[in-house]
């Protein structure tokens, strides 16, 4: 149980930080090309496929072969064509092999957090951004000092949505490995200890967590109801 | 002088778009080349699959045969032989042995019975491309195959078209009811009052972000007191139960921000909720039912959890995660299938999204940005 809560904590900080990093990176550079809508559709694309989907898509990518016969897969193609040996990625280097079930991760979710900075970078107004450049403010201080405390509620609810998204995460290490090599989380964990040990007190223990975690945002909600007027 | 400024400014211009292109490209190439890869593969070979890469069909340079010959029964295969004037032992001849002039020889096959091969690198591509993995792993009948060696193996496909038409039967129903009932609740949080209003939205609001996997375990145990495990019946009210309290905010978010005119002026000629609802909400509602309907029905047939949990393993009602994922579990390097398989239960969201992605967007738009 400690190495699911360690390994859920691990993919929350490099999960969810790089899917809102890269979100945020691609929405910036797309907002700024020709090649907007396309890019745009490319990356956001894997929100379409299945989880199990994903694991297969990236099975093929971590593939191992031995060293004597061609790699099949990516990942380790490219390794032993620098001159390593072929490495069974999500099986060694524990704890680290949860990076590479992280990536998959990752690799869904940026598309998710792309589109809302995306549609908040539009919200900006034009005169602000032309103000900071009219007065010479650099690319980059314009996107730190401007653009970044502009989108900042937009920032906060993506991380929120999916750090809440990354607490349940469950198919992608279902189906990658299993649980195996040190690479439970605490909703695998759940499946297998319902299953095999019948035990589901800290299942509970959880969606309280969450349901405090959650609070602020049923707040929120509730002031704007109370504000309502109905028939 | 003005126009050198003008001139360098273009040139500025022109640098930093290359930049920001370039890095967006690089960044859509990652984030596509591992669906490609697949998409690629599922159209080779099972020989191919298992001996090279998928990017081995775009031109490469590799070792091509140009001439073999059995090797001489007097060679001493234990030590040091001479072949072809190069002197090496069968484990570096098992490797290949280069020559000078750009020529390898290679020692293929096992010590007694191999045969040698004189090779060349050459410009090629694989493009042995076919359906079979398409027809295997949809039919599920058992066929023939050869490998390397001729010998024939008789090896099992696997029945995806069961699987498709199950993942429909889940998730078309599982789509449609919780939208029913949620439009109604909707509207009844939006514009009516009654009491226990506030409390029950309250309930919707925290359902939202329960986990999942806290909920299985008391539906579960319910499932096993009715009897329910293992129907259609048990995922459609699971994936509802699930669904509603998303479906309910999403559609109230909306619905409460439709003109309050509108809804005024029905009332003063004399219509009832009931008539309004159907006459003037939903009518008005349907950019939001869209979006909400496409996300449900993507989570639906992606999903895995649920189904895994309330249908059990009896292969009849297994929908399509499950059947992926039962092959990654048991024949986890039978790539022909799986690569297959994972495209097959990619099409249908694929269409989906490509086609209604504008709902698709809006939908995701409304339901984080205001929450």
């Amino acid at each position: 149980m400690q190495e699911a809560v360690r390994n859920n904590v691990l993919w929350i900080v490099f999960g969810a930080t790089l899917s809102v990093v890269f979100g945020l990176l691609i929405a910036v550079l797309a907002d700024r090309s020709r090649f907007e809508n396309i890019a745009k559709s490319l990356i956001f694309l894997p929100m379409a496929i299945s989880m199990v989907g994903a694991g297969v898509i990236w099975n093929f990518v971590y593939e191992i072969k031995d060293a004597a016969s061609p790699q099949i897969g990516l990942l380790n193609a490219l390794w032993v064509a620098v001159g390593g040996q072929p490495q069974a990625w999500t099986a060694q280097l524990q704890p680290w092999n949860n990076l590479f079930l992280i990536v998959i991760l990752i690799w869904l979710q940026t598309g998710y957090a792309m589109v809302l900075f995306s549609a908040a970078i539009k919200g900006i107004p034009g005169e602000l951004l032309e103000a900071a450049r009219v007065d010479g403010a650099t690319e980059v201080q314009t996107f730190f000092k401007i653009m970044i405390p502009y989108i900042m509620g937009t920032i906060v609810t993506v991380s929120t949505t999916i750090i809440i998204f990354t607490l349940k995460i469950f198919d992608v290490v279902q189906v990658m490995t299993g649980g195996q090599f040190g690479t439970h989380v605490i909703a695998t964990q759940f499946y297998r200890q319902y299953f095999t040990n019948r035990n589901f007190g800290y299942g509970s223990a959880i969606a309280i967590v969450l349901l405090i975690a959650v609070i602020p945002v049923m707040v929120y909600n509730l002031k704007q109801f109370g504000e309502r007027r109905a028939f | 002088m003005a126009a050198n400024s003008a001139n360098s400014k273009q040139r500025q211009k022109l640098i930093s778009d290359i930049i920001i292109n370039g890095a967006l490209f690089l960044l859509v190439f990652v984030w596509t080349v591992p669906t490609f890869g697949v998409l690629v593969s599922s159209f080779r070979t099972r020989f191919d699959i298992q001996t090279s890469g998928w990017w081995s069909i775009l031109p490469h340079r590799e070792w091509m045969k140009v001439n073999e010959f059995k090797p001489d029964k007097d060679l001493d295969r234990d030590g040091v032989m001479t072949i072809k004037g190069l002197q090496g032992t069968f484990k570096e001849f098992r490797k290949g042995i280069e020559t000078p002039d750009g020529t390898r020889v290679t020692w293929i096959g096992n010590k007694r019975l191999g045969r040698i091969e004189v090779q060349e690198r050459r410009w090629t591509m694989r493009t042995d491309l076919t359906l079979e993995n398409y027809t295997n792993v949809l039919s599920g009948k058992k066929y023939a195959l050869k490998d390397a060696a001729g010998n024939e193996k008789i090896v099992r496909g696997d029945n995806f078209w069961g699987a498709i038409l199950n993942s429909l039967t889940v998730a078309v129903p599982a789509t449609v009811i919780p939208i029913m009932i949620a439009a109604f609740a909707a509207y009844g949080f939006a514009w009516m009052n009654f009491p226990g209003r506030k409390i029950l939205f309250v309930i919707v609001v925290a359902a939202l972000v329960v986990p999942v996997q806290i909920e299985l375990v008391p539906i579960l145990r319910d499932y096993v007191k009715l009897d329910l495990n293992g129907t259609f019946l048990a995922v459609w009210l699971a994936h509802t139960g699930f669904g509603l309290p998303l479906a309910t905010y999403l559609l109230y978010n909306y619905i409460s921000g439709l003109p309050r005119d509108i809804l005024e002026s029905a009332f003063i000629d004399g219509a009832s909720h009931f008539t309004i609802f159907t006459r003037l909400i939903l009518p008005l509602s349907v950019p939001a039912l869209a979006s909400f309907a496409i996300f449900q029905f993507l989570w639906t047939w992606n999903d895995y959890l649920v189904a895994l949990v309330s249908i059990g393993s009896k292969p009849d009602v297994q929908v399509l995660t499950m059947r992926l994922a039962e092959i990654v579990g048991s024949r986890g390097s039978d790539w022909h299938l799986l690569t297959a398989g994972a495209f097959i239960s990619m099409i249908l969201p694929l269409a989906v999204f490509f086609s209604l992605q504008r709902f698709f967007v809006r939908g995701m738009l409304a339901g984080s940005v205001k929450g």
